[in-house]
Order: C-alpha cells, then structure tokens, then sequence
C-alpha cells in the first residue's frame, strides 16, 4: 500500500532513527526556522543546508533517490506561488520560494521518515505541544489512510466500469466525492467503536519507552548549532 | 453457574426516533457461547455494542459480571467485555501486530513491560507469535482476525463478543478460527449467520427479529421455526 512506504521508513534501524524523537524535532524545529529566515542573498547558505540534509539521507539508511524525490512533492504548491512572484518581477523571490519550498520538506520528511507517528507524537507531547494539536495530528494520520483505501477501492470500482477513472463526468465525479466523503466518515467510526472497545480514551500509548540519553542531546545540539551556525556565518 | 451479562428490558430509540431494540432480556452464564441469530438489520450488533457501553441504553439495564452499567463502571466493564469486529481492518491500527495487541492492556494503564508480556502470551495462544513484528496490513485475512482476537485476549476479558467471525474468510480459516475459539474458556457471544459455525460452537440460540428477541432455543429448532 502506497501509505504504508513512511510507515516502513520510520521503522528502519539506523542512528538517526535510533535518536530521541524530542532531539530531532528540536534539530528540525531549528532548521525550518533557519530555512525560513532565508532571503534572496543566501544562495550559499541554501547550498550547505541541502549539504546538511543530503548528508542525512545515508546516515538513515533511506533509499537516497525516493527521499530527494518525494521531498519535491511540494514544489507544484510552491511553483504556484513563484510563479507570482516571476509574473510581478520578482524572479530571486520566485526562485528562494521554491529553494525553501524543497528544503523545508525534505526537513520534515526526514523527521517523519526517521520516526514512527506514535513517539513523533510523544515527541511533540514532551515539549508540551497542545495536546488537542496532537490527538488531530494523530487522527488526521489514520483516517487520512482510511480516505486513500476508500478512494482507492471506489477508483477500482468506478474504473472497473467505467473503464478507467477518467471517463467519469464532472457531475459524477463531484457524487462520488461526496460518497467518498460519507464512506470514510462510516468508516472512521467503526475505527473509533473499535479503538474504544479495547480502552482509547483520546491518547494512543506509547509501546517503546524511548529515555533521551546523553548521545540525543549532543544530536540536538549538534544539529541546531549547525543550522544557526551557517545562518550567523553565511548571508 | 452465575451470570456474566445480565440484560433487563433494554430499549435503545436513535435519535430520529427508530426503536433499534424493543425491551431485550437476556442472561448469559460464565464460560458459556450462545450464538445471536437473526436478518441483517435486525439489532443483533446494536444489542452487542450495550454490552461494551459503545452504545447506552435508552432505558434498561446492563449488568456485566455483577457490575451495573455506568459512566463510572465503563472503563472496568470494557475491561471484562472484548468485542471482535466484523471487518478486522478497521480493529487493527497500530504499526505492527505486537503494538496493536498491546494497545488494550496500554490503555488500561500497564507498564510498556507488562504489556508486551500479555501481547505475546496472548499472540502465541492464537498461534501468531511467529507475526508479531509484521504490520497488520500485511496478513491474511485469517492472520488478521486471529491477531484482532489476540488484542481482545491480552486485556482479560470474561466475555468475547464476536460480530460476524467467519466474514471474509476460507473454509480452512473458518475452520481454523472455530479450533481456536473452542480452546478459550471465556463465555461467548457469536453474532453470525453461518448456522454450521456457530453449531460448531453451542447449541444454544438467540434469534433477533426487528429488534426484538423472538425466540431463546437450540440452534436447529430456530432453523426450524424461522426457515433459516
């Protein structure tokens, strides 16, 4: 299944896995802001932070190719808004929204790629996010796998009619969204029946009990003090 | 033998006004199996989920071993009541199979220690010890029921309710599934319509009939009577 590919990623044995989920979201937290801050001087900046990130990829153990690849699965959101940008005469500004569109995604793709959802979440819950953000976060991600295996099982149907998806018109389409919509909320709840069936009471536990260690702490260190190092140093 | 679930003149009304069950009375004694009969629609599932407090009665009571049904019994009820759902699917959502059976003792409270000690007694009594590093989504659909039954058996629970066991799976899974349920000394309630299965498991029936209880009896004497 198509959704279960981070799911495996976050399950891989390698030392960034092996890192507090805590040290990599403050390294990641650190590195997004930095990434934010940059402006349309900072070409050589940009170039150590895709070094940084790049060099992260083998220390995870991820296939290199798929990493870079999916990161740049935000670069249709950003082209639109460089695009803009490009049009108003603005082509520095255009090019530095789709540089910090990529690096901050392949930021938080190696952040969720390096760690399952539940201690991601324990992560976040230890630097005291909402606890009302979490419990969405974390239904947000199962269902959002309920929404894709019901739209894929009504692609199958409606293509094995159809012929193929494409032929269905616009008016169908927008039904069949709305079924869609009214299949996942069936089976969301059967999901939530189930879950309190067996005890959820709004927060999913935690199996492994991760402790952060000294080595996590000079990770976060490390990784931070890099990313504002290159911000201070570099324009 | 004393009773594990005793229901008195339960009602539940939607809130459109549908009267899904119409004063249910119904007694089931420790370490027995009744099979719930019934068309679809009938209130057989609507009737399983009071046991669990998933739904609340309108009017009624549900005594689960001796403990009123109450917000303040809820989480000890669950603890005693193990549903199975139809569609394991939808009861299997953490990463792997081990940290799916060890959600429910988790939730009540156990250390992550002793929960993985019930997750793997519990893997290893429906034979899936051997999967427990796997994910759910990579198992046959009779792995899956089995792991779903596997996350009931690691909370302790005195009664296994069990919504349409043989759906989605083949004879020799069926069969299989029959075997293990067998072997569990829990009472249970099978909500079927597979008549050899549930044969196979009791000879005591209950046959739902528009929300209501139409007949208490052996199993074939329903079959009999409702031309099931």
């Amino acid at each position: 299944m198509r959704h279960a590919r981070i799911e495996r990623w976050s399950r891989v044995a390698s030392p960034l896995h092996r890192r507090h989920a805590t040290a990599k979201i403050i390294a990641a937290l650190v590195m997004l802001v930095c990434i934010a801050t940059l402006t349309r001087q900072s070409l050589w900046c940009c170039a150590l932070y895709l070094a940084l990130l790049a060099t992260a990829v083998p220390l995870s153990k991820l296939p290199p190719a798929r990493i870079l690849l999916s990161a740049a699965a935000v670069l249709p959101f950003a082209l639109c808004f460089a695009l803009v940008s490009a049009i108003s005469g603005e082509p520095d500004r255009a090019v530095m929204l789709l540089v910090r569109g990529y690096l901050s995604s392949l930021t938080a793709l190696l952040l969720i790629a390096t760690t399952p959802m539940p201690e991601l979440l324990a992560g976040f819950e230890v630097l005291r996010a909402p606890r009302f953000l979490l419990q969405v976060m974390q239904f947000l991600y199962r269902y959002l796998v309920v929404l894709m295996e019901e739209a894929s099982a009504m692609q199958d149907a409606a293509g094995s009619r159809a012929g193929s998806i494409r032929a269905l018109q616009l008016r169908q389409a927008t039904g069949a969204a709305g079924v869609l919509f009214a299949r996942s909320y069936g089976r969301a709840q059967a999901i939530h029946r189930a879950m309190v069936a067996r005890g959820f009471d709004g927060h999913i536990p935690e199996f492994r009990t991760h402790r952060f260690l000294v080595p996590d702490a000079l990770f976060a260190a490390v990784a931070a003090g890099l990313a504002i190092s290159v911000r201070l140093v570099l324009p | 033998m004393r009773n594990i679930v005793e229901v008195r003149e339960l009602r539940y009304v939607y809130e459109d006004g549908t009267e899904a069950l119409k004063k249910i009375d119904f007694e089931l004694e420790a370490g027995e199996t009744v099979a719930l009969l019934g068309a679809n629609g009938s209130g057989k599932t609507t009737f399983a989920l009071h046991l669990n407090g998933i739904l609340r009665a309108t009017s009624g009571s549900v005594v689960i071993d001796g403990i009123a049904m109450s917000d303040k019994t809820l989480a000890e009820i669950r603890r005693r009541v193990g549903l199975v759902f139809q569609d394991s699917d939808n009861q299997l959502f953490m990463p792997t199979v081990l940290e799916d059976v060890a959600f429910g003792p988790l939730a009540s409270g156990k250390s992550p220690e002793e929960a993985a000690e019930k997750a793997n007694a519990a893997l290893t009594q429906v034979g899936m010890a051997h999967k427990a590093g796997k994910a759910p989504w990579h198992l046959s659909a009779g792995e899956k029921k089995r792991v779903a039954i596997a996350g009931i058996l690691a909370g302790d629970p005195k009664l296994l309710v069990l919504d349409e066991p043989t759906t989605f799976l083949d004879p020799p899974g069926q069969r299989g599934l029959a075997d293990l349920l067998e072997s569990l000394p829990q009472a249970k309630l099978l909500i079927t319509h597979d008549v050899p299965f549930a044969q196979r498991l009791t000879e005591r029936g209950v046959f739902f009939e528009a929300g209501a209880i139409a007949a208490k009896d052996r199993i074939p004497a329903i079959v009999e009577k409702f031309g099931w």
